[in-house]
C-alpha cells in the first residue's frame, strides 16, 4: 500500500514535495511525505482531521517552512519564505473560508493589488468593473461585481475567489474544501472552471470530504494519516470503501466483524418509549432533512466523515445551530430551538467537540466549572449555596474519578482526560434525559478514554439516552446500539442489530450499499 | 528544540533526574512567586509606600491625612467597582466619567425636586446609559470599547447641554451631607463608597450573577453552550457600572457642592482601569478582585499624594503611574502560563 512517489501522469511535475517533514512542539505533523502534481492534473488530498493535510498545504504555500525535505516548482528547488512568495510563483490557494475583503466590491477583490490605472495613476474603476464583469461572464458566474462581497451569498463569494485565483495566472491552484459552502448548482460551475484549468495545464490539489466529488474530478489521490503518506495512486484504482478504510486506518481486507454487545440484548428500549425525536432538520448547505430518535437507555451513534453534519446536528438539537426548519422533541414535548438554556431545561446536555473552545473555563476552578450549568438550581434569590455546590462537586469528582489536587485547582491545568471528566460532571449533575457526546474521547489518554467509555455504558444502563458522535469507527461500533450515518448533511444509512459493525459502517460512510463479506474487491461505479 | 522536548516531556510523568528537579523547582517557585505577587502585590506595594512615608514624608502618616486621602479616592473606588465587573467579562466601560458628569448635571436639573428623587433620577440615567451600552454590546455585537466610547462623548455632551456650559452650584443640604456628614465618626464619602464595595463584594462572591460574569469572561462560548443567559448578564454588568458611575457623580457633586460638565469625572475611566489593573485583574477577563481593586485605588492616590508632598511635578507622578501599570500588567501575565 506504500508506493510514495509515483511520477505524474504526463510530463514533469509542476509542483513536487520530496520527503518533507514538519514538526510542532510535541507533534510530528508531517513525516517524510512526498507528493508530485503534473500539469493538468487534479490531485485529491484526503485524510481525517489532524492527518496533516492543512500542514502540507501550508508548506506548499509558504505559510510554514519545512523542517526537512525539498520543494520543487517547475523542476527548480524553491523555498517560499512567505505566502506572497508562493503567490508570485503562481501558486494560488482557495480556502474553505472565503478570503476576500468583505467590505469591498467583487471587482475590487478580483483586482486587489493589480488594479487597472488611468493616466493619472489612479484606479480606473470603470475599466475594472467592466473587466470584472467580462471575466465573470466568461466563467458563467452570476454575481454583481459592484456590490460589496459581504452582501453576496457565500456561494457567489466563493466563486469570486476562485475566479480571482484563476485570473492571477496561477500554474498551481490549491483548493481546500471549496464546495463546503456551495449549493449543487454552484458546485457544477466550479467543476466547469476546474475543467478549464485542467485544459490550460494548471496543476491542482483538491481537498474535500465529499467523496463523489473526488471520484468525479480527481485524477490521482494521496491519503494522509497521522502525518504519513499511506497511499498514493490513481483515483480510479482505489475503490471508495477502500479509500475510507485507508483514511480511517482500518484495512478493509481484514474487515473485523466486531459485533460488540449484541449479546446484551441491545435492541432498543423496553417500552419503546422515545426520549429524543428529531425531525426534518434543515439548514442551507449544512443539514438536509435530518431525522432520528433515541430511546431511554440507548446509545445511538452518529457517524460520518468530518463535515458530514454530525456536529451541526448535535448543535442544532442543543439550540446552538441556526436552522431553517425542523423540530426537536424531548419525551414528546417540543423543545424551543435556538436557545441552549431552553434545551438544558428540557433535559438535553451536550459535551461539545472542541473542549478548549466550547467546553472548559480554563482559569476557573474545578468547582466553578462543574457547577456552571446547575448553579441556578442551587441558588435561592440568586444567592448561591456553597454547601450544596461543594457536595455536588465532591460527589462527581469521586464518581468520575477526577484526579486533581482538589476542587480549587484550575481546570486549565488538568490533563485532557480530567478536563473531559469535569465537563461530563457539569452535565451529569443536571440529571439530563439525553446526553449528546461529540468526540468524547478525542485527544485524551488511553486510561481516561476507557473510563469515559465505561461511564457512558453505565449511564445508558441507568436509562439515559445517549447520542454519540465519534470519528473512531471502533468506538462508534463498540458503544452504539444503533448508528445513524450522515453524509453531506443527510442521513445516508441507519445501522442496527447485526449491521452495527465496522465493515458496514465504513461502507455506509463511503456511501455504498452494504457489502458482502467479500466486498473488498468490488469496483466503484461513480 | 526537539531535545528539550524529549527531555522535558517524560519529566511530567516520571520522577525527573536530580539536575532537572532543581531546575523544575526553581521554575515552579518563580511562577508561584509571580502568582503571589499578582494576588498580593498591591498590598505589598501599599505597605512599602506607607513605611517609606513614615520615615521620609513628614506629617503624611497621620490619621487625618490618611483619612483625607481615602476620602479623595472614594469616587474612583466606586467607579472602579463597576469597571472590574466590565473587565471581568473581558469588556471595558469607557463611559463612566461622562456618566458622572451627566449625573451631576441631572442633580442640578432636578434641584426643584426632593433631593432623594433627584438622586434616584440620576442613578436611573446611569442605568439607562448602561443598558444602552450593554444592548449595543450584547445584541448588536459592538465591541465594548467602541460602544462605551460613544457614550463617553454622548454623556458629557448631554451634561454640557443640560448645564448650558456653565458650572452650577448645588444648594441641597441632603446632597451636600453625603460629603460633609458622618456616621459613627466615619466620613460620609467613605460610607458612600463602602456600601457599594460591600454589595459588589457580596455579588461577586455569592451570587449566580457574579459567577456568570467571570464564566463569560473566561469562555463566552462555553458559557453560552452551558445555558448561561450571556446577553442578559452583559447588559446587567453595564447597567451596574452605569449606576455606580452615576452614584460616584452624586458623591462628586456633593463633595465640591457643584456640578461641572467639563471637569466632573474627567479621566475617571482611566483612573478606574488603572485601579483594576494594578489590583491584579487581567484585562482578558474571567477574574474579579474587589478588595484588590479598592486597595489599588487607595495605593495610587497615596502614591500621587506622596509625590506631591515631596514637591515632585505632576509629570513625574504620571511617569511613575505608567511604571506601576506596566509592572502590574507584567505580573498579571503569569496567569497565562500558570
Amino acid at each position: 500500500m506504500t508506493n510514495p512517489t509515483i511520477a505524474a501522469p504526463s510530463g514533469e511535475p509542476v509542483l513536487e514535495a520530496k520527503d518533507v517533514s514538519k514538526s510542532f512542539p510535541g507533534v510530528r505533523a508531517l513525516d517524510h511525505v512526498s507528493l508530485a502534481i503534473g500539469p493538468g492534473e487534479v490531485h485529491a488530498l484526503v485524510g481525517e482531521n489532524g492527518a496533516g493535510k492543512s500542514t502540507l498545504i501550508k508548506l506548499l504555500t509558504g505559510v510554514y517552512q519545512l523542517d526537512e525535505g525539498q520543494l520543487l516548482h517547475r523542476g527548480k528547488h524553491v523555498a517560499f519564505g512567505n505566502p506572497r512568495a508562493a503567490q508570485l510563483a503562481g501558486i494560488s490557494t482557495i480556502y474553505q473560508e472565503v478570503n476576500l475583503v468583505p467590505q469591498q466590491s467583487g471587482a475590487r477583490n478580483l483586482y486587489l493589488g493589480r488594479e487597472p490605472r488611468n493616466r493619472m495613476g489612479l484606479i480606473d474603476f470603470r475599466k475594472m468593473n467592466s473587466d470584472a464583469k467580462a471575466l465573470l461572464r466568461d466563467f458563467q458566474i452570476e454575481a454583481d461585481v459592484e456590490a460589496p462581497v459581504s452582501s453576496l451569498g457565500l456561494g457567489a463569494q466563493q466563486m469570486i475567489s476562485v475566479a480571482r485565483a484563476i485570473a492571477l495566472d496561477a500554474n498551481v491552484v490549491i483548493m481546500d474544501e471549496p464546495t463546503s459552502s456551495l449549493e449543487t448548482r454552484e458546485v457544477e460551475t466550479l467543476f466547469r472552471l476546474i475543467d478549464r484549468l485542467k485544459s490550460a495545464g494548471v496543476a491542482m490539489i483538491y481537498v474535500s470530504h465529499r467523496l463523489e466529488e473526488l471520484y468525479r474530478i480527481c485524477d490521482r489521490v494521496s491519503v494522509l494519516r497521522d502525518g504519513k503518506l499511506v497511499h498514493s495512486g490513481a483515483m480510479a484504482d482505489l475503490p471508495r470503501a477502500q479509500l475510507v478504510a485507508t483514511m480511517l486506518g482500518h484495512e478493509l481486507l481484514e474487515q473485523v466483524k466486531r459485533q460488540v454487545g449484541l449479546t446484551e440484548e441491545r435492541t432498543g428500549a423496553p417500552s419503546g418509549r422515545i426520549v429524543l425525536e428529531v425531525e426534518h432538520l434543515e439548514r442551507r448547505s449544512l443539514l438536509h432533512d435530518i431525522s432520528l430518535d433515541v430511546h431511554p437507555g440507548e446509545v445511538v451513534g452518529l457517524g460520518g466523515l468530518l463535515g458530514s453534519g454530525r456536529s451541526e446536528t448535535a448543535k442544532a438539537i442543543m439550540g446552538a445551530q441556526v436552522l431553517d426548519s425542523g423540530e426537536v422533541r424531548i419525551d414528546g414535548k417540543p423543545v424551543r430551538l435556538g436557545s441552549p438554556s431552553h434545551a438544558i431545561q428540557a433535559g438535553i446536555a451536550l459535551l461539545p467537540e472542541d473542549r478548549k473552545l466550547e467546553g472548559i473555563l480554563p482559569n476557573l476552578t474545578i468547582r466553578d466549572n462543574i457547577a456552571l450549568a446547575i448553579l441556578p438550581r442551587l441558588a435561592r434569590a440568586g444567592v448561591v449555596s456553597d454547601g450544596k455546590v461543594d457536595a455536588i462537586v465532591a460527589n462527581f469528582m469521586k464518581r468520575l474519578n477526577i484526579r486533581a489536587y482538589g476542587p480549587d485547582q484550575k481546570v486549565g491545568t488538568l490533563s485532557g482526560g480530567n478536563q473531559q471528566k469535569v465537563l461530563l460532571a457539569r452535565w451529569l449533575c443536571l440529571s439530563p434525559k439525553l446526553l449528546i457526546l461529540d468526540e468524547p474521547t478525542r485527544g485524551i489518554d488511553v486510561g481516561a478514554k476507557a473510563e469515559v467509555r465505561a461511564t457512558v455504558d453505565d449511564l445508558a444502563k441507568d436509562g439515559l439516552g445517549v447520542l454519540l458522535i465519534s470519528s473512531e469507527t471502533e468506538e462508534l461500533v463498540g458503544q452504539s446500539h444503533r448508528i445513524v450515518v450522515l453524509k453531506e448533511g443527510r442521513v445516508a444509512a441507519v445501522l442496527s442489530g447485526d449491521d452495527v459493525n465496522e465493515g458496514a459502517l465504513v461502507h455506509a460512510i463511503a456511501g455504498e450499499a452494504e457489502p458482502d463479506d467479500t466486498a473488498a474487491e468490488e469496483d466503484t461505479d461513480v | 528544540m526537539s531535545e528539550t522536548l524529549a527531555s522535558g516531556r517524560p519529566a511530567a510523568t516520571t520522577p525527573p533526574a536530580p539536575g532537572g528537579l532543581r531546575e523544575r523547582l526553581s521554575s515552579v517557585s518563580r511562577a508561584d512567586a509571580l502568582r503571589w505577587l499578582r494576588d498580593n502585590g498591591v498590598y505589598l506595594a501599599l505597605a512599602v509606600l506607607l513605611v517609606f512615608d513614615l520615615f521620609f514624608t513628614p506629617r503624611f502618616v497621620t490619621y487625618s491625612n490618611l483619612n483625607q486621602q481615602v476620602v479623595s479616592c472614594t469616587r474612583v473606588i466606586v467607579v472602579a467597582l463597576g469597571m472590574s465587573l466590565a473587565i471581568g467579562t473581558e469588556g471595558i466601560d469607557l463611559s463612566v466619567g461622562a456618566v458622572m458628569a451627566l449625573s451631576g448635571a441631572l442633580l442640578v436639573e432636578f434641584s426643584g425636586l426632593p433631593a432623594i428623587v433627584a438622586i434616584l433620577l440620576a442613578l436611573l440615567a446611569g442605568a439607562v446609559v448602561g443598558a444602552l451600552n450593554g444592548s449595543l454590546i450584547a445584541y448588536v455585537g459592538v465591541q465594548p470599547i467602541v460602544a462605551t466610547l460613544a457614550f463617553l462623548f454622548a454623556g458629557r455632551s448631554i451634561a454640557t447641554l443640560l448645564l448650558y456650559g456653565h458650572d452650577a452650584t448645588i444648594q441641597s443640604d441632603t446632597i451636600n451631607k453625603i460629603s460633609s456628614g458622618s456616621i459613627f465618626g466615619v466620613r460620609g464619602l467613605i460610607v458612600a463608597a463602602l456600601v457599594p464595595v460591600l454589595l459588589v463584594f457580596f455579588v461577586v462572591r455569592r451570587t449566580t450573577f457574579g459567577r456568570r460574569v467571570v464564566a463569560i469572561g473566561d469562555n463566552v462560548r462555553a458559557s453560552y453552550l452551558s445555558g448561561l443567559p450571556v446577553k442578559a448578564t452583559l447588559i446587567l454588568v453595564y447597567v451596574t457600572s452605569g449606576v455606580l458611575a452615576a452614584w460616584a457623580g452624586v458623591m462628586d457633586t456633593a463633595s465640591i457642592e457643584s456640578a461641572s460638565a467639563l471637569s466632573s469625572g474627567l479621566s475617571y475611566e482611566l483612573f478606574a482601569i488603572t485601579a483594576v489593573v494594578v489590583g491584579g485583574t487581567p484585562l482578558s477577563g474571567g477574574r474579579i478582585r474587589v478588595v484588590n481593586t479598592v486597595v489599588a485605588a487607595i495605593f495610587m492616590q497615596l502614591l500621587r499624594s506622596t509625590l506631591t508632598f515631596h514637591n515632585e511635578p505632576d509629570a513625574i507622578s504620571q511617569m511613575i503611574t505608567a511604571v506601576v501599570i506596566i509592572v502590574a500588567v507584567f505580573v498579571s501575565r503569569v496567569r497565562a502560563r500558570a
